[in-house]
């Protein structure tokens, strides 16, 4: 009757072999359909241009990122390599949503142990995480410098969300989990470390998922006002001079990069669930 | 007997207590002037209502909530916090998901910080013996209802408690199995010589299970009565719980519970 026994293997059925032959199929086609919307999405932006449907100036078009990304590799006096800006771009995001996720485990921790606290700060979280970080933008290049002010804003965007996700994942864990705990004597920090912690780790899985996109926000926003390097640079700097190939092979990058932090985190994601 | 027992040196002494939880509407007495003793291995049952305090007594022996008046006393001392003396098994099994059977089982004696490989053999051997030592490195969500309840009694019993508070712990389970595994842990609780306190509402499960069933009344707890299950075997030893269901006396002290608790729906 336990479910171990029940997940006994039994020679498969012709229905099922089916059944597994439809799953596979439907599996397909949905994998189909999204190449398909790339590929459509791709050929439009290449035709219309040519046809000139849409101008071409302002659009750029598919088959002239590779040259320019060809020509981009290389380094000038005037202009660093593209991919040193893709690397100082993902190195600030890294930095970023690393710090908002250590930062953020310990102020919810703290908001967790301290709960007078959390009281005082909660109104001041919630409208810290409400408030449009990228208006400082401005004022983080005055006090923090080209690099740093970067640094500072791919932090200062994710961090309070951080906050906010990481806490209600603490307070969701099971009061009883905890009551467990306290009847074999534990501490604070025992329940912390070995029911709460642990028992958040989907919290912070999903936290993860969130800050790491909006670090990457902050840090193009950042670059747009104040570098002279990164990605956001490279788009601000190519739009300026109305090269539509720069702004767009930057553009492709970025989003080549979110899809790899995003490939990343599921991994991850699948790696941690396997144990739940 | 059994009063001399007592009279000699109550395992469990409760004097006098009462608890009041505070809200900000008000107080709520939930346990009034609850005075009881209980022998040491004696194995008690606690049945009353919902909301009448039941669970509240528990937690105030295994010392994670203090009396607001009187003293609760576990070997003649004042209960000032939790004691390694004192196990505890709440309504569902709650093991930890992340955790595998065997480190579910050891959570007590890491929080405690005894010697973990001695834990770790006297763990597994708890676990062989009530039938998971195959399950040992399996994860709790791949064990059925009976089993994880029955990681649970391993996970209490592995800090090797003299008195083990069983707070309705087969709520969760479906009746088939929760009357196999009320007879087994009864079984191994009186093995083991425990002191064991049981809270149920279900009065087949207290007279089969316990040798002395008391009655709260409605809150605020109180203790309405207090009987002695006793009954007649061929050797004298107190018969399985499944065997105690079908004992002539069982029909009787089930008909004068099912009263005493009537009383309260009435009232």
């Amino acid at each position: 009757m336990s479910k171990v026994e029940s997940m006994a293997v039994v020679a498969p059925s012709t229905q099922y072999l089916a059944w597994l032959r439809r799953e596979r199929r439907g599996h397909l086609l949905v994998r189909a359909a999204q190449l398909a919307i790339l590929v459509v999405f791709l050929v439009l932006w290449e035709v219309l241009p040519k046809a000139l449907i849409v101008n071409p100036v302002l659009t750029s078009y598919p088959s002239a990122l590779w040259p320019t990304f060809v020509e981009l590799l290389k380094s000038t006096p005037q202009q660093a390599s593209i991919l040193t800006h893709t690397w100082a771009t993902v190195l600030a995001t890294v930095l970023g949503f690393t710090g908002a996720m250590v930062l953020g485990i310990a102020v919810a921790a703290a908001l967790w142990w301290w709960n007078m606290l959390y009281k005082v700060l909660d109104p001041y979280l919630v409208v810290a995480n409400a408030m449009p970080k990228t208006a400082f933008v401005p004022i983080f290049y005055i006090w923090l410098g080209a690099t740093m002010s970067i640094y500072g804003m791919s932090l200062a965007i994710s961090v309070f969300i951080t906050i906010l996700m990481i806490y209600s994942g603490f307070q969701g864990i099971d009061p009883n989990k905890i009551k467990l705990a306290q009847t074999f004597g534990a501490t604070k920090g025992q329940i912390l470390r070995k029911v709460v912690l642990p028992g958040s780790v989907p919290t912070l899985v999903a936290a993860l998922k969130v800050n790491a996109g909006l670090s990457l926000v902050g840090v193009v926003v950042g670059e747009f006002q104040s570098a002279n390097l990164g990605l956001g640079y490279l788009i601000q700097y190519g739009s300026q001079i109305f090269k539509m190939n720069i702004v767009m092979t930057g553009i492709t990058i970025l989003a080549i990069v979110s899809s790899l932090m995003y490939l990343a985190i599921s991994w991850l994601e699948a790696a941690v669930m396997r144990r739940r | 007997m059994a009063a001399s027992a007592i009279a000699a040196s109550p395992k469990v002494e409760l004097r006098d207590v009462g608890l009041r939880y505070f809200g900000l509407e008000g107080e709520t007495e939930a346990l009034k002037g609850i005075s009881i003793s209980i022998a040491p291995g004696e194995f008690v049952a606690i049945i009353g209502q919902s909301g009448c305090g039941k669970s509240t007594l528990l937690s105030l022996i295994s010392g994670i909530l203090m009396p607001t008046d009187g003293a609760v006393l576990v070997d003649g001392k004042p209960v000032t916090g939790p004691s390694r003396k004192v196990g505890y098994m709440l309504q569902q099994d709650y093991l930890f998901e992340w955790r595998t059977i065997l480190e579910n089982t050891l959570l007590g004696a890491e929080i405690q910080g005894a010697d973990m490989a001695k834990a770790r053999e006297r763990a597994s051997g708890l676990l062989t013996r009530y039938g998971l030592g195959q399950f040992l490195h399996h994860l709790p969500r791949q064990l059925s209802g009976g089993m994880r309840q029955r990681v649970a009694l391993a996970r209490t019993l592995c800090t090797e408690p003299d008195i083990v508070l069983l707070d309705e712990p087969f709520a969760a389970l479906d009746s088939q199995t929760r009357l196999a595994l009320a007879d087994e842990i009864t079984v191994i609780l009186r093995r083991e010589k425990k002191t064991a306190i049981l809270v149920t509402h279900d009065i087949g499960e207290a007279v089969s299970m316990a040798e002395r069933v008391i009655v709260l009344s409605r809150r605020p707890g109180r203790v309405k009565s207090d009987h002695a299950i006793r009954f007649a075997t061929a050797d004298g030893a107190r018969p399985n719980p499944l065997a105690a269901r079908n004992a002539s006396e069982f029909n009787g002290y089930f008909n004068t519970l099912w009263q005493e608790l009537e009383v309260h729906v009435e009232g």
